[in-house]
C-alpha cells in the first residue's frame, strides 16, 4: 500500500509499508487512549515534521489494526468538548508492539552497518 | 490473514452503511479538531479550514483506503460489477431480452439432450450394480424373436453348469400386450404381464413394496396361480390398498391370488419393452412341459464378481454348443451370445443419441457465436462509455472483468430460463409413453443436469463474452473521445471478426441442416415404404375365446361366430382374425418343403402366423395367388396354408408354389401367395411368412380380430362391442387400437430423433439468419456517410441494394462451403440412420444450400432496403 505522494515536497520521508502501523502502536503504547487526530499530530510531532503523512491514511491503518485485535476504539468526547473515536492499545497489541520495535531495530542496525560498510569501501 | 482478520473483514463487508456513516462522523471530528487547533495557534478561520484540509489530504481516497483495508475488496468490485451491470442490462433490455432467450433456448436444448443421454447412456440401470448384468440371447440377433430366445431346458443346464454366473434368470419373451383380462370389480380390462423365473427378481435385487416374490411351490408346473402387481396398477386399478395382498383377483376368469406388489422403482417395460407398460409378473415354470413349447426365454445373468465377459462368453459357448450336440433331436440350436445388459438395452438408440448431442453440441455453438456477435455491436456502440472509463482510470483488465461479468450475467439468467424449459422439456418426453425409447420413462432433470446446465451456462458466458472483450481496444481512448470516430483500422478488424463469426455459423447451421434433411428424407422414406399392408381404416381388438371354450371345435364355434357378427355391421368392410399383429409379436418355425432335401442345421425359419379368413382382406394385404383361407378349412378337411410372395420365391424357386406340400407343424399344402408384410420393422425386408389357418391350428396364444370399416375409431368400438356383446360380454372398451397406431409406434424412435433434430435445425437457421442481419444491418449503419456520397454521386438505389445483398451472399457462400465440406465428412456417422438415402443424398445437399441462400439474402435484403432509402442530404450532414 501506498501512502505518499512523491511530487509533494521531496525533502520529507516516505513511509515504508507497514511502518505507520508499528508508529501507531507506539503511538498509543505510550500515549494511552487518543482520537486519529491526535495520533496524527503525535506522530508528526515526534517525527520532528520529517516524515510526509496525509492524515486521512491513518484511519485505513486504524481500522485494519482494529480487525487484527491490537487496539480498540471507543467513541469519547475531547478534552474541549468534542465527540471524538478514542482508540486504545489492547494487551495483544503490545505483544505485537514488542515484536515489531524489535525487528525495526535490527533492520535499522543492519542497515546502517552495511551503509557504513560500503561508505568505508568508497574511501579506502 | 487470520481467520479473526477475515472474520472481521467479512462482517464489515456486510455492514457497510453503518460503518461507512461512523467513518463520516470521525473524519468531521478530525477535521474540527485540527481546525481548533490551528484557530488556537492565531490563524484566521478560513486559512485554519484550508490548512486543516490540506493536512488531511483527500478525503475521499481516505474513505476508499480505509474500505479496502477493512472489508473484502475483490468481493466489493465485483458487487460493483454486477449492480452496473443490471443497470446496463435493464437499460437495453430489448437486447436482453433476446440474448436470454436465445441462450436459454440453446443450453435448455443442451440440458434436456444431456438428461436424455445421461438417462440412457450413462446413468446405470436402476437395478442392482448393474454393471455385472448380462443378456444372454441365442444365435440369431437379427430375425424374430424366436431366434433370440432359448429353450427351457438348455436354460435350466446352463444354470447348473457355469461356473462365470452368480445366477441367470429368465422372462417369457412371447408375453403379449393385454393378455390378461381382469374381471370382477369395476370395468372388465386387458392387463399386460409377463412371466419370469422364480429367481428373476432377486438377479436384478429388486425387493418388493408389499408382500413377497414368488415361493418354489408357485414356481411349478400347475402350482398354486400367484401374481405380483405392478407399482402402477396398485395405484390406479386398486387405490393402493395395503390389503391387496393375499386377495384374488380373476384373470382370464381364473383365481389368481396376489402375492405383492413391486416398488415403483422398478419399470420392466422401460427397460426389456420400451413404449409399453407392464402391470402383472407371473411366475414361469421351468419344467418339461414348458421345455416343450420351443424357444421362449430371454435371459439374463450375473457375472460373478471380478469375471470378465469375454471369459463368461466362452465358457457360454463352450457349454451352449455341447447341449445343443447332446440334444439335437429334443432340442432347437443354443449358441449363446453376450453382450452387457445395458448395451442391449440402449445400444441401438445409441448412435442416434450421439448425434443429438452433437447437434445440440453445434448449436450452442452457434448461439455462441450470435451472442459474441451481438455483444461485439454492443461493444461498439459503447465506444464512448468505455473511453470514458478508460480515461478515469479503469485498466483494461477491469474493462475485461466487467464485460465478462455482464456475459456470465446473461448467461446466468438464460440458465435459469433453461432449466425451466429443461423441466418441462424432460417431463414432457418421460411422459411420451408413444415413443419406444427405452427408459425414457426415467428421464428427469436431476442434480447431474443441473450442474451440467450451470456449467455449460457459465463457459457460454465465458466464450461469447471473451471475444468482445478482447477485441476492447487498449488505447484507441483519444479517438473515440473524439466525436469523429470514423471507420478505423480497429473497427476494421471488429469488422473481420463478425464476419468470420458469421461464415461459421452459417457453415454450422448447414451440417445441423444436412444432418436434419438425410433424417427427414429417412423417415419419409420409412413412412413411404410399402409395407405390405394398408394401416389406413382399420382398428384390432382382442378377442381370445374364453376357458368355457375349452377344445378346438368349441373355439372354432367361437371364431365362426365373432367373425359372422362382426361382419353383419354396418360399416365393416371385412374382418378376420390373428395370432401376430404386424411389427408386434412374432414367432418363427423350421420348415422343409417336400420333395427337397436340406443339410442340417439349414432348414429355412419361416415367420407363423395363424389366422382366419379374412384377414389377409382386413388387412389389406394383396392376394397375388390361389385363394384365401376359408371357413371351410376345418380340422377335417386338407390341411392348408397361405405364403408370402419371399418364401414362394426362397423355397421353390422357378417353380408353382401353389399346390406345394410344407411340412411346418404338419404336412401343408400351400393354396395361396400373399405380397410381403414388414412385420419385424418398416426398415427390415420381410423374410419368410406363412398363414395357417386359425381352424386348423390350435397352436397360439392370443387372438386379435382385424376389422377394416369405414366407421370412424370410437363408433367403430362401439358397434363391435354390441355386436359381440352375446358371446363376449366383457370386452374392454379401451382395447381397440387403430393399425397407425402400431405403425406410429413402431417409427417413434425415428420420428424422436427427427423431431428433435429438425428443431435444432430450424433454431441454427434462425440464429444464422439473424446473425447475417446483425452483421449487414451494422455495416450499412457504419457506411451511411459512403453510402450517402455514392447516392449524391449518382449510384441508383437498385445498385445499391445488389451491392449489399452481394456481400451477404458472399458471407453465405463461404459459410456453405465450408459447411458443405464438414456435412459431407460427418454425414457418414450417420450411415446408420439413414434409410433409402445415401450421406451424400443430393437432394439434401441442393435443397440445403438453396435454404440458406434465400435465408441469407433475405437477411440481407432488409437492412439492403433501408439503406437504399437513405437521403445523401441527411447521410452527408451527420457528423
Amino acid at each position: 500500500m501506498w501512502y505518499s505522494h512523491r511530487n509533494m515536497a521531496q525533502t520529507k520521508l516516505d513511509l515504508l509499508k507497514g511502518t505507520l502501523d508499528v508508529m501507531v502502536l507506539q503511538t498509543l503504547a505510550t500515549m494511552g487512549s487518543l482520537h486519529g487526530y491526535g495520533i496524527a499530530r503525535r506522530i508528526e510531532q515526534t517525527s520532528g515534521d520529517q516524515i510526509l503523512l496525509n492524515q486521512g491514511t491513518i484511519y485505513a491503518s486504524l481500522v485494519r489494526l482494529q480487525h487484527r485485535g491490537w487496539i480498540s476504539a471507543e467513541w469519547g468526547t475531547s478534552d474541549n468538548n468534542r465527540k471524538a473515536k478514542f482508540y486504545s492499545i489492547t494487551r495483544r497489541g503490545r505483544k505485537q508492539l514488542d515484536a515489531d520495535a524489535a525487528y525495526w531495530r535490527r533492520l535499522a542496525n543492519v542497515m546502517g552497518r552495511v551503509l557504513a560498510a560500503a561508505h568505508g569501501g568508497r574511501n579506502p | 490473514m487470520t481467520i479473526r482478520e477475515a472474520f472481521s473483514r467479512l462482517r464489515s463487508f456486510f455492514g457497510q452503511g453503518r460503518i461507512d456513516q461512523d467513518l463520516d462522523a470521525e473524519l468531521a471530528a478530525h477535521i474540527e479538531l485540527a481546525v481548533e487547533e490551528n484557530l488556537k495557534r492565531g490563524m484566521p478561520a478560513d486559512e485554519a479550514r484550508r490548512n486543516a484540509l490540506l493536512q488531511f489530504g483527500g478525503v475521499q481516497m481516505a474513505k476508499e483506503l480505509h474500505r479496502e483495508s477493512r472489508g473484502l475488496p475483490a468481493f466489493d468490485s465485483i458487487l460493483l460489477d454486477l449492480r452496473y451491470t443490471f443497470r446496463q442490462l435493464r437499460r437495453d433490455s430489448g437486447f436482453t431480452t433476446f440474448a436470454i432467450l436465445i441462450v436459454g433456448l440453446g443450453i435448455g436444448a443442451s440440458s434436456t439432450v444431456f438428461s436424455v443421454v445421461n438417462t440412457l447412456l450413462i446413468r446405470p440401470l436402476p437395478f442392482r450394480e448393474p454393471e455385472r448384468l448380462v443378456w444372454i440371447s441365442n444365435h440369431d440377433e437379427t430375425s424374430g424373436l424366436s431366434g433370440q430366445t432359448t429353450q427351457v431346458g438348455h436354460f435350466v443346464d446352463l444354470r447348473e453348469q457355469n461356473r462365470s454366473f452368480d445366477d441367470i434368470a429368465a422372462y417369457f419373451a412371447f408375453y403379449g400386450v393385454g393378455d390378461n383380462k381382469l374381471t370382477g370389480d369395476g370395468e372388465p380390462e386387458r392387463l399386460s404381464g409377463v412371466p419370469v423365473s422364480g429367481n428373476f427378481f432377486q438377479l436384478l435385487g429388486i425387493q418388493p413394496e408389499l408382500g413377497r416374490l414368488f415361493t418354489a411351490e408357485e414356481c411349478k408346473w400347475n402350482g398354486p396361480k400367484a401374481v405380483l402387481l405392478s407399482h402402477g396398477l396398485w395405484v390406479r386399478r386398486f387405490a393402493s390398498d395395503r390389503g391387496i395382498v393375499g386377495r384374488a383377483l380373476t384373470l382370464n376368469d381364473e383365481p389368481v391370488t396376489v402375492v405383492g406388489v413391486l416398488p415403483a422403482s422398478f419399470d420392466f417395460a422401460s427397460v426389456f419393452a420400451p413404449g409399453s407398460h407392464m402391470d402383472l409378473y407371473f411366475p414361469f415354470p421351468l419344467t418339461a412341459e414348458t421345455n416343450r413349447w420351443g424357444n421362449t426365454l430371454a435371459i439374463i445373468g450375473r457375472l460373478k464378481p471380478g469375471v470378465a465377459l469375454k471369459t463368461a462368453q466362452a465358457e457360454s459357448t463352450i457349454l451352449s454348443g455341447q447341449f445343443t450336440r447332446e440334444h439335437n433331436r429334443d432340442r432347437n440350436d443354443f449358441a449363446a451370445r453376450l453382450s452387457f445388459l445395458s448395451e442391449h438395452v440402449s445400444g441401438r438408440i445409441r448412435p442416434a443419441l450421439f448425434v443429438l448431442a452433437c447437434a445440440v453440441g453445434v448449436v450452442m455453438l452457434i448461439v455462441c457465436a450470435n451472442l459474441s456477435n451481438l455483444l461485439l455491436a454492443r461493444t461498439a456502440a459503447r465506444q464512448k462509455e468505455i473511453a470514458i472509463r478508460t480515461a478515469l482510470g479503469a485498466g483494461r483488465g477491469r474493462l475485461i472483468r466487467q464485460m465478462l461479468t455482464e456475459s456470465v450475467v446473461l448467461s446466468g439468467c438464460a440458465a435459469v430460463f433453461a432449466l425451466i424449459l429443461a423441466v418441462a422439456g424432460t417431463s414432457g418426453l418421460s411422459r411420451l409413453d408413444a415413443f419406444a425409447i427405452p427408459l425414457l420413462q426415467n428421464v428427469r432433470t436431476d442434480a447431474t443436469a443441473l450442474a451440467f446446465t450451470l456449467l455449460v451456462a457459465l463457459l457460454t458466458g465465458l466464450i461469447f463474452g471473451l471475444m468482445p472483450a478482447l477485441s476492447t481496444p487498449a488505447a484507441a481512448l483519444h479517438d473515440a473521445l473524439k466525436d469523429t470516430s470514423r471507420s478505423s483500422t480497429a473497427g476494421k478488424s471488429r469488422a473481420w471478426i463478425r464476419s468470420a463469426l458469421v461464415v461459421s455459423e452459417v457453415a454450422f447451421a448447414c451440417v445441423l441442416l444436412v444432418g436434419a434433411g438425410l433424417l427427414i428424407r429417412s423417415f419419409l422414406r420409412v413412412l413411404d415404404v410399402n409395407m405390405g399392408f394398408r394401416p389406413e381404416r382399420a382398428a384390432t381388438v382382442r378377442v381370445d375365446p374364453g376357458p368355457q371354450y375349452s377344445t378346438q371345435a368349441q373355439q372354432n364355434v367361437y371364431f365362426d361366430e365373432v367373425l359372422r357378427r362382426v361382419r353383419d355391421v354396418p360399416g365393416i368392410l371385412s374382418a378376420g382374425l390373428t395370432d401376430a399383429l404386424p411389427l408386434g409379436r412374432n414367432r418363427s418355425w423350421g420348415v422343409t418343403a417336400k420333395g427337397h432335401t436340406y443339410e442340417a442345421g439349414q432348414y429355412p425359419d419361416a415367420f407363423v402366423r395363424v389366422v382366419s379368413d379374412g384377414y389377409v382382406a382386413a388387412m389389406g394385404i394383396p392376394l397375388r395367388e390361389g385363394r384365401d383361407l376359408s371357413v371351410r378349412d376345418t380340422p377335417s378337411t386338407e390341411q392348408v396354408m397361405l405364403v408370402n410372395e419371399t418364401m414362394a420365391r426362397t423355397l421353390w424357386p422357378g417353380e408353382n408354389a401353389i399346390g406345394q406340400i410344407l411340412r411346418a407343424d404338419r404336412d401343408r399344402r400351400v393354396v395361396g401367395i400373399v405380397a410381403d408384410v414388414r412385420h419385424l420393422a418398416l426398415e427390415r425386408g420381410a423374410g419368410l411368412e406363412m398363414y395357417l389357418p386359425i381352424r386348423q391350428c390350435p397352436d397360439r396364444s392370443s387372438a386379435d380380430l382385424v376389422v377394416r370399416t369405414t366407421l370412424p375409431p370410437a363408433e367403430l368400438a362401439s358397434a363391435v362391442r354390441i355386436a359381440l356383446k352375446p358371446i363376449e360380454p366383457n370386452l374392454p372398451g379401451k382395447d381397440f387400437r387403430t393399425l397407425q397406431q402400431l405403425v406410429d409406434k413402431a417409427v417413434s424412435p425415428r420420428r424422436f430423433v427427427v423431431l428433435l433434430l429438425g428443431g435444432f435445425a430450424l433454431f441454427a437457421v434462425i440464429l444464422a439468419s439473424l446473425g447475417i442481419y446483425g452483421v449487414i444491418s451494422y455495416s450499412v449503419n457504419q457506411r451511411t456517410q459512403e453510402i450517402g456520397i455514392r447516392m449524391a454521386l449518382g449510384a441508383s438505389a437498385g445498385d445499391l441494394q445488389l451491392r449489399i445483398v452481394m456481400q451477404t451472399l458472399r458471407l453465405a457462400a463461404i459459410g456453405m462451403l465450408l459447411g458443405v465440406v464438414a456435412s459431407w465428412a460427418l454425414a457418414r456417422a450417420l450411415t446408420g440412420l439413414l434409410f433409402g438415402v445415401t450421406p451424400a443424398d443430393p437432394v439434401t445437399f441442393i435443397g440445403m444450400m438453396i435454404l440458406l441462400t434465400v435465408v441469407a439474402a433475405t437477411a440481407g435484403y432488409l437492412p439492403a432496403r433501408r439503406a437504399s432509402r437513405i437521403d445523401p442530404t441527411v447521410a452527408l450532414r451527420v457528423n
